[in-house]
């Protein structure tokens, strides 16, 4: 059963429309992957999923329809947007920006979450009382995951985890990614450009093109599609 | 040395005054990133509530309370009216609107309570105390260092120890990504001008009743000042606004004390300051040094 669908989703920044007709949804529990080329409306996806931008049509979260909702409204449904830029609190410390992450939660769990996550990411322990801002790309991306996932969302939305990140590290991000996916269950929706690792962890992809779906289909399929390959991905 | 220590004495009250409205300046931007060139105006208006309302025979601590919830109150619409609506253009939009207000407000309050001086009656007990040797320092004066410490204190508590505070810092520093953690960032916003109207209020009606007299022109001055304190201390130091009114306050007693050449014209001394500090300093004396990689 779907956790999110998005049916006839159109819509974009003011006069400009950048989504034309956009059907997707994302299976309970799957990692969905949305591939295509710069300008393809990946990013205004996500913001129009998370009500940053508001649009037309119909997105409906676990049953909910939130089209119209407010950022705000869409997180406390548990929701969590990991924006381009990665949406670092820069001026703020390493675990201050985590505590934003669960911000509207209670109880003692938090204090137990904070401690999990420094222990998966042991770089953000060390910089606990460091300005977040000044650390490397690399690093503030896991502090962007771990300050999502201090949300505990039901579904986490990545927009391009691996930009400006070196190989090495991207490989280390989408391999975290399949963890949390397998071992939690937890459900993602990420707009990729590096299709080979995305498709690798996903279940289900998107080639978006010009503000509408071009192709869909399970991501094995897709990444070996030689056709799709050539056309789309570029690899 | 007995006339060096009354100066500096002199110029600890003076500071306090600048490093109470450097707080309010301080606490709107750290939390709304807007420098607010109204703050003095906005808390000259509170300063004639608070007046007012002692001219109906009401006891000065409980004027001033109500002035503080009044200005809360104006605070937090002059944010949703004003300031709001300019959200996402350039920042020097919001800048002209703060100097316009600054204009308009003093203007509405000399319309409102008339240009005739004012006395705003002190809630501190008359006289001085002795300090050091023959030297004395007003009981007033310690009771505006009192209350600004409490200010300082509560402020720093919200900002750096409370989930609120979390909230408020968060919205400063990166409004969009706080709105995708569920964080109202327009509300944080308005509450941020609520309780620096509400700090300058405090502020004015403190100042006013420390002088012999006040009308629409009380703030002037004083804001200047409290814009040099306030970049001396980095603009986002809570202690560091305060702790450089007070030096502000003593090189402004000293430099009227000693430096002849400087005579009238004294209000170089703070602009000369905030001049300095932006060419060699722009973190200031106790501002965050910003280092960001991408």
């Amino acid at each position: 059963m779907s956790l999110l669908e998005l049916s006839n989703v159109a819509g974009g920044y003011g006069p400009v429309r950048v989504l034309h007709d956009i059907d997707l949804a994302v299976d309970d529990g799957h990692v969905a992957v949305v591939l295509g080329a710069n300008g393809a409306g990946k990013t205004t996806t996500l913001r129009a999923i998370s009500g940053l931008i508001s649009v037309g049509g119909d997105i409906v979260f676990d049953g909910q329809r939130i089209t119209g909702k407010g950022p705000e409204a869409v997180s406390r449904l548990g929701i969590a947007h990991v924006p381009q830029g990665r949406g670092t609190f820069s001026d703020l410390t390493v675990e201050d920006n985590l505590r934003i992450g669960a911000i509207n939660r209670t109880g003692r769990d938090v204090e137990d979450d904070l401690a999990r996550w420094f222990e998966i990411f042991p770089r953000l322990a060390e910089r606990r009382r460091q300005d977040a801002g000044s650390m490397s790309g690399g690093e503030q991306q896991m502090l962007a995951l771990a300050r999502a996932m201090m949300a505990r969302p039901r579904l986490l939305l990545l927009d391009e985890p691996s930009l400006g990140l070196a190989p090495l590290v991207t490989r280390e991000l989408f391999a975290r990614l399949g963890e949390l996916n397998r071992e939690e269950g937890l459900t993602i929706l990420v707009v990729e450009q590096n299709a080979n690792l995305a498709l690798d962890i996903g279940h289900w992809g998107y080639v978006l093109e010009t503000g509408r779906i071009a192709v869909q289909g399970p991501a094995q399929q897709l990444h070996d599609d030689e056709a799709v390959r050539k056309a789309y991905l570029g690899f | 040395m007995q006339l060096f220590i009354e100066q500096v004495l002199n110029g600890v009250g003076n500071g306090v005054v600048y490093g109470s409205v450097a707080l309010a300046l301080v606490l709107i931007f750290r939390t709304t990133g807007v420098l607010n060139f109204a703050q003095g105006e906005m808390a000259l208006f509170s300063t004639y509530i608070s007046w007012k309302l002692t001219t109906t025979g009401m006891p000065v601590v409980g004027a001033i309370a109500i002035s503080m919830a009044i200005a809360f109150i104006a605070g937090a619409f002059i944010e949703r009216t004003l300031i709001r609506p300019m959200e996402g253009r350039s920042a020097l939009n919001v800048v002209i609107i703060t100097l316009g207000l600054f204009l308009g407000l003093n203007s509405l309050a000399q319309l409102v309570f008339g240009t005739d001086p004012q006395q705003m009656p002190s809630p501190f007990p008359e006289g001085s105390v002795s300090f050091i040797g023959d030297a004395t320092i007003q009981k007033e004066t310690i009771g505006l260092i009192v209350v600004l410490l409490l200010e300082c204190l509560g402020l720093w508590i919200l900002l750096n120890r409370s989930r609120l505070g979390l909230k408020l810092r968060a919205v400063a520093s990166n409004p969009d990504s706080a709105r995708l953690h569920g964080i109202r960032a327009g509300s944080m916003l308005m509450l941020g001008w609520a309780m620096s109207a509400a700090l300058g209020a405090v502020a004015g009606s403190l100042v006013a009743s420390e002088r012999t007299g006040f009308d629409s022109s009380l703030m002037q001055t004083i804001l200047v000042y409290a814009l040099a304190a306030a970049a001396l201390g980095g603009f986002d130091s809570i202690w560091g606004a305060v702790i450089c009114g007070v030096v502000v306050g003593v090189a402004d007693a000293l430099t009227i004390q000693y430096v002849d050449a400087l005579d009238g014209i004294e209000v170089v001394l703070p602009l000369a300051l905030i001049l300095v500090v932006l060419v060699v300093m722009p973190n200031g004396l106790f501002g965050k040094r910003t280092v960001e990689r991408v």
